[in-house]
C-alpha cells in the first residue's frame, strides 16, 4: 500500500513537470506517431481489400470451375458441363421450380484510371438470366438492367468512379461488340470493380461456345457438401468446387500476405528507430530530473516509485504519439480508395482503418514506449544518491 | 581542420545520447536505402530493358491476335525476328503447382532474346521433337527435371483432341534466363504441336515480340505495326519493352507515392529528433562555448563548430544506414533480380543527409553564435 502511494506520487510529480520537457517530450510523440501512421495505413490496404473480397463470397453459394484452374480467367467449362451442374443436388430452386445458376464467362478489357490515366485490365462478366436471384446484393443504382442480346452492360459503382468512358449512355468500343452502358449497380464487394452483360451476348462477341464457371445459390449453406459430391461423383465431369467464400479469400490471399509482409517489415524497422530515440528522450528526463530523483531518494522513497515514474511517462507519451498516428490514419486513409491489380484484373477497394488495427497500433505504441523506458528507469533506481546530491 | 578534435569532442560529450541519436538516423537510412533502393530499382530495370524488342498485345482485351500476323509484322521494313507467346499455363501434378508454360515460335523467340543462353543444340533438338518442352534451368531444379525425361502437364484450358486434360511433354533441354533481368517464362513448347492437337480455339496467339535492327526506329515501326491492322477485328497496340513492362507494373500501383510518404513520415520524425539532440547539446554548453568566444573564437566560428558537429553526426551515421541497405540488397533478389543497390539513391541519401545536418543543426548553431559571453558565463 506505501509503495502505490509512492509510485503516485511520484509520477503524479513527474507528470506534472512534463510541460517543462516538452520539445524533448515531443520526439517521443511525434517518432512513434509516424511508426503507427504508416502501419496502420499500410495494414489497412490489406485489411480492405481482403474485406472487398471477402464479401464478395456467401456461405449460401458455391462456384464451379474446370478441374485445376486456380481462378476462372484459366477455366473452361463447355455447355453440357453447366448443364449438368444446374442438375445437381442441393441447388435452391426460383419460383418457377428451376435451379438458381449463373454460368458465366470473362473476358479483360483494358481501360484507363480516371486519376492518371494509367492503363488496367478490367473484368466484364457474362452472367446468366437468374443473375439477380443468384446475386440478391446486386442493386441498380442509377439507368436499368441490361436487354439480353443487345450489346448493353452495367457496370458497378467502384469501377464507374475508377475508370473512364463508364458513364451511362457511353460505349465502349472492343472487339466482336460496342457495349453500350445502361446502368449502374452496387454490390458492396469485389464486383462492383466490374462490368456485367447477358453471357450469350459476351460469347457471341468472343465467338465462343462455352462458359468458365457456374454460380449456384444453395438451399442453405449446409448443402454445399451434397452439392460437390453430387458432381464429383459425375464421372463425366472434371470439376472443381469451391464455398464461394473460399475462392474470394484464396484469390486475394496472396496480393493480401504481400501488403501485410510490407506493412511488418517496415513498421518493424521504424519502430526500431523509434525505440532509439525513445530512449534518447527517457535517458535525458531521467538526467534533467538527477536533483529531485536524489532528493526523493534520500527521503526515503523507494526504487520502485522511481522505475513506475519513468515507465509511466514514456508509456502515457507513447500512447499519446500512437493514438495520434492511428488517428491521422483514419483521417486520412479510412474509406480513401484506391485499386491494384490481383494477378489477373483490378479490383477497386476502399482502405479500411478497422477497429482491430488501431488497437494493433496502440499495442504497437505500448511496447515500443516501454522497451524505451526501461533502460532509462532502471538507470533512475540505480542512481547513487550521495554523488547524485553532490551534483547539485 | 585544425578545430576537428573540438568538434569531435563536443559530439561525444554525452557518448550515450549521440550513440541513440545515430542509431536512429542509420535506422531511418537503412529503411530509406531499401524503399527508394527497390523503387528505383525498378525503374531502372524498366529503362535498361532492351530497346530492340517490340511488345505486340492486342488492343482492346487480352484473348489473342491471328497466327496470320506473323508474317505480315515480318515484311515490315527495319523488323528482324517476330515470335508470339500463347499461355498454355499447366500445372505439374497438382494444381498448385503452376508452371509458366508458353507455346511459341522456338528459333525466333530465342534470336529476339539473345542474352537467354541456350545451347545451339538443345534448339536443334527442339526443332525435331514435337512434344518437345525448354525449361529455365531454375524450374527443372524446382521439380528435379533433367533433358530426355517425359513429363505430365494438366492444364485448365486446352483440351487436346482425345478428349485429355493432361500433356506430356519431353523435355530436350534447359535455358539460363540470368541475363534478363525480370520475370521470364520459363517453359516453352511448339507452337506447331501445341496448335495442331487442341480441341479449339486454333490459329490465335496471345501476343507477338518482335526484334527491329534500330532501336531509332522503334517509335516508327510500332506505328507502321499498329496501322496495319487498324479496323480489323484483331487491333494492336505495339509498345517497346520497357514500355510494356512499365504498363504492367503501374498495375500494381503507385509505388512512387507509397514509397514516398513513408520516407517523408520517417525523415520529419528524424530531423525532430536531430534538432532536438542538437538543442540539447549546445544547451549543456553555454558555458563551454562562452569560455572559447572569450578565448576569442568568432562567432562565425562558433556558429561554423556547431554545424559541423550536426553534419558529422548526420552524413556519418546516414553513410552506415545506407551501407547496411546496401549489404541487405543482394537478398531482394526474389523481387528484382540480380542486382546491386542503384549508385543514385546512395547518392540521394548523402544529400537528404546534408540536408537533415543543415536544417537541425541551424537553430541551436545560430544560438550559439548570438551568445553573449557576460550572460552565458554568469548563466543567465
Amino acid at each position: 500500500m506505501k509503495m502505490l502511494r509512492q509510485i503516485g506520487s511520484v509520477t503524479s510529480m513527474n507528470l506534472r513537470s512534463l510541460p517543462q520537457r516538452l520539445g524533448t517530450s515531443l520526439v517521443i510523440v511525434i517518432g512513434i506517431g509516424g511508426v503507427v501512421a504508416v502501419l496502420v495505413s499500410v495494414l489497412a490496404m490489406s485489411t480492405g481489400m481482403l474485406r472487398t473480397m471477402e464479401n464478395a463470397g456467401r456461405e449460401d453459394r458455391a462456384i464451379v470451375m474446370r478441374t485445376g484452374s486456380q481462378a476462372e480467367a484459366t477455366s473452361a467449362l463447355p455447355l453440357d458441363a453447366a448443364r449438368l451442374i444446374a442438375d445437381a443436388a442441393g441447388i435452391r430452386r426460383d419460383t418457377d421450380g428451376r435451379p438458381i445458376v449463373s454460368a458465366e464467362s470473362m473476358r479483360l478489357l483494358s481501360m484507363q484510371r480516371k486519376e492518371d490515366g494509367t492503363e488496367v485490365n478490367v473484368t466484364i462478366r457474362g452472367v446468366g438470366p437468374k443473375l439477380r436471384v443468384v446475386r440478391p446484393e446486386l442493386t441498380i443504382v442509377k439507368g436499368r438492367m441490361f436487354e439480353p442480346a443487345l450489346s448493353e452492360i452495367i457496370v458497378g459503382e467502384a469501377a464507374s468512379k475508377e475508370f473512364k468512358g463508364l458513364e451511362i449512355g457511353q460505349t465502349i468500343r472492343a472487339r466482336g461488340a460496342n457495349w453500350k452502358v445502361v446502368g449502374i449497380y452496387t454490390t458492396g464487394d469485389a464486383h462492383e470493380s466490374e462490368l456485367m452483360t447477358d453471357v450469350e451476348a459476351l460469347n457471341a462477341a468472343d465467338r465462343r461456345g462455352g462458359y468458365q464457371s457456374v454460380t449456384v445459390r444453395l438451399e442453405s449453406p449446409r448443402a454445399f457438401k451434397q452439392f460437390k459430391d453430387s458432381l464429383t461423383a459425375n464421372p463425366t465431369l472434371s470439376v472443381d468446387v469451391w464455398r464461394e467464400r473460399d475462392y474470394y479469400a484464396e484469390q486475394s490471399k496472396r496480393m493480401g500476405q504481400i501488403i501485410t509482409i510490407v506493412a511488418y517489415v517496415v513498421g518493424g524497422i521504424m519502430a526500431i528507430g523509434a525505440v532509439f530515440s525513445a530512449l534518447n528522450t527517457m535517458y535525458s528526463a531521467v538526467s534533467a530530473r538527477v536533483r529531485e530523483i536524489a532528493t526523493l531518494r534520500a527521503l526515503g522513497f523507494g526504487a520502485t516509485a522511481m522505475v513506475a515514474s519513468v515507465l509511466v511517462e514514456a508509456v502515457i507519451l507513447a500512447l499519446i504519439g500512437g493514438v495520434a498516428g492511428a488517428g491521422l490514419a483514419w483521417v486520412f486513409f479510412n474509406g480513401h480508395t484506391v485499386s491494384t491489380t490481383t494477378g489477373i484484373s483490378h479490383v477497386v477497394f476502399d482502405l479500411a482503418v478497422s477497429p482491430e488495427l488501431v488497437t494493433v497500433g496502440i499495442v504497437w505504441s505500448c511496447v515500443i514506449g516501454l522497451l524505451g523506458g526501461l533502460f532509462p528507469a532502471i538507470r533512475a533506481a540505480r542512481l547513487p544518491v550521495a554523488t547524485a546530491l553532490r551534483a547539485v | 581542420m585544425k578545430y576537428f578534435h573540438l568538434v569531435w569532442a563536443g559530439l561525444w560529450r554525452k557518448k550515450a545520447r549521440t550513440i541513440l541519436t545515430m542509431l536512429s538516423i542509420i535506422v531511418a537510412f537503412l529503411l530509406f536505402g531499401l524503399l527508394q533502393g527497390i523503387n528505383q530499382g525498378f525503374n531502372d530495370v524498366v529503362d535498361n530493358l532492351d530497346v530492340n524488342r517490340l511488345y505486340i498485345s492486342p488492343k482492346s482485351a487480352m484473348d489473342g491476335l491471328p497466327i496470320s500476323y506473323q508474317p505480315r509484322i515480318k515484311a515490315i521494313s527495319g523488323v528482324e525476328h517476330v515470335s508470339h507467346w500463347t499461355y498454355f499455363g499447366g500445372f505439374y501434378r497438382e494444381a498448385k503447382n503452376a508452371i509458366p508454360a508458353f507455346a511459341t515460335d522456338v528459333p525466333e523467340l530465342f534470336a529476339i532474346f539473345k542474352e537467354i543462353k541456350i545451347k545451339p543444340e538443345y534448339l536443334d533438338q527442339m526443332q525435331r521433337v514435337r512434344t518437345g518442352a525448354l525449361v529455365s534451368d531454375v524450374l527443372a531444379r524446382q521439380y528435379g527435371w533433367k533433358v530426355g525425361d517425359r513429363i505430365p502437364v494438366g492444364t485448365s484450358i486446352w483440351t487436346d483432341k482425345q478428349g485429355s486434360n493432361t500433356w506430356f511433354f519431353d523435355i530436350v533441354g534447359t535455358f539460363d534466363v540470368s541475363a534478363y533481368g525480370m520475370g521470364f517464362p520459363s517453359f516453352y513448347i511448339n507452337y506447331e504441336y501445341y496448335d495442331e492437337a487442341k480441341a479449339f480455339g486454333q490459329g490465335v496467339v496471345h501476343f507477338y515480340l518482335a526484334s527491329i535492327d534500330d532501336p531509332l526506329q522503334g517509335p516508327r515501326i510500332a506505328k507502321e505495326i499498329d496501322a496495319q491492322f487498324e479496323n480489323s477485328m484483331g487491333e494492336t497496340r505495339t509498345d517497346t519493352e520497357s514500355g510494356f513492362a512499365k504498363r504492367s507494373l503501374e498495375q500494381v500501383g503507385d509505388i512512387n507515392f507509397i514509397v514516398n510518404a513513408i520516407v517523408g513520415a520517417v525523415l520529419f520524425t528524424l530531423l525532430f529528433l536531430t534538432a532536438n539532440t542538437m538543442m540539447q547539446s549546445v544547451r549543456e554548453r553555454i558555458p563551454e562555448l562562452a569560455v572559447l568566444k572569450t578565448l576569442g573564437f568568432s562567432d562565425q566560428k562558433v556558429l561554423g563548430l556547431v554545424l559541423v558537429e550536426s553534419f558529422i553526426l548526420c552524413t556519418f551515421a546516414a553513410l552506415i544506414g545506407l551501407a547496411i541497405a546496401a549489404l541487405i540488397f543482394p537478398s531482394l533478389k526474389a523481387i528484382l533480380g540480380d542486382l546491386p543497390m542503384p549508385m543514385t539513391v546512395v547518392a540521394m541519401g548523402a544529400g537528404l543527409a546534408i540536408i537533415v545536418a543543415i536544417i537541425s543543426g541551424l537553430p541551436p548553431a545560430v544560438r550559439a553564435q548570438r551568445l553573449n559571453i557576460v550572460d552565458a558565463l554568469a548563466g543567465r
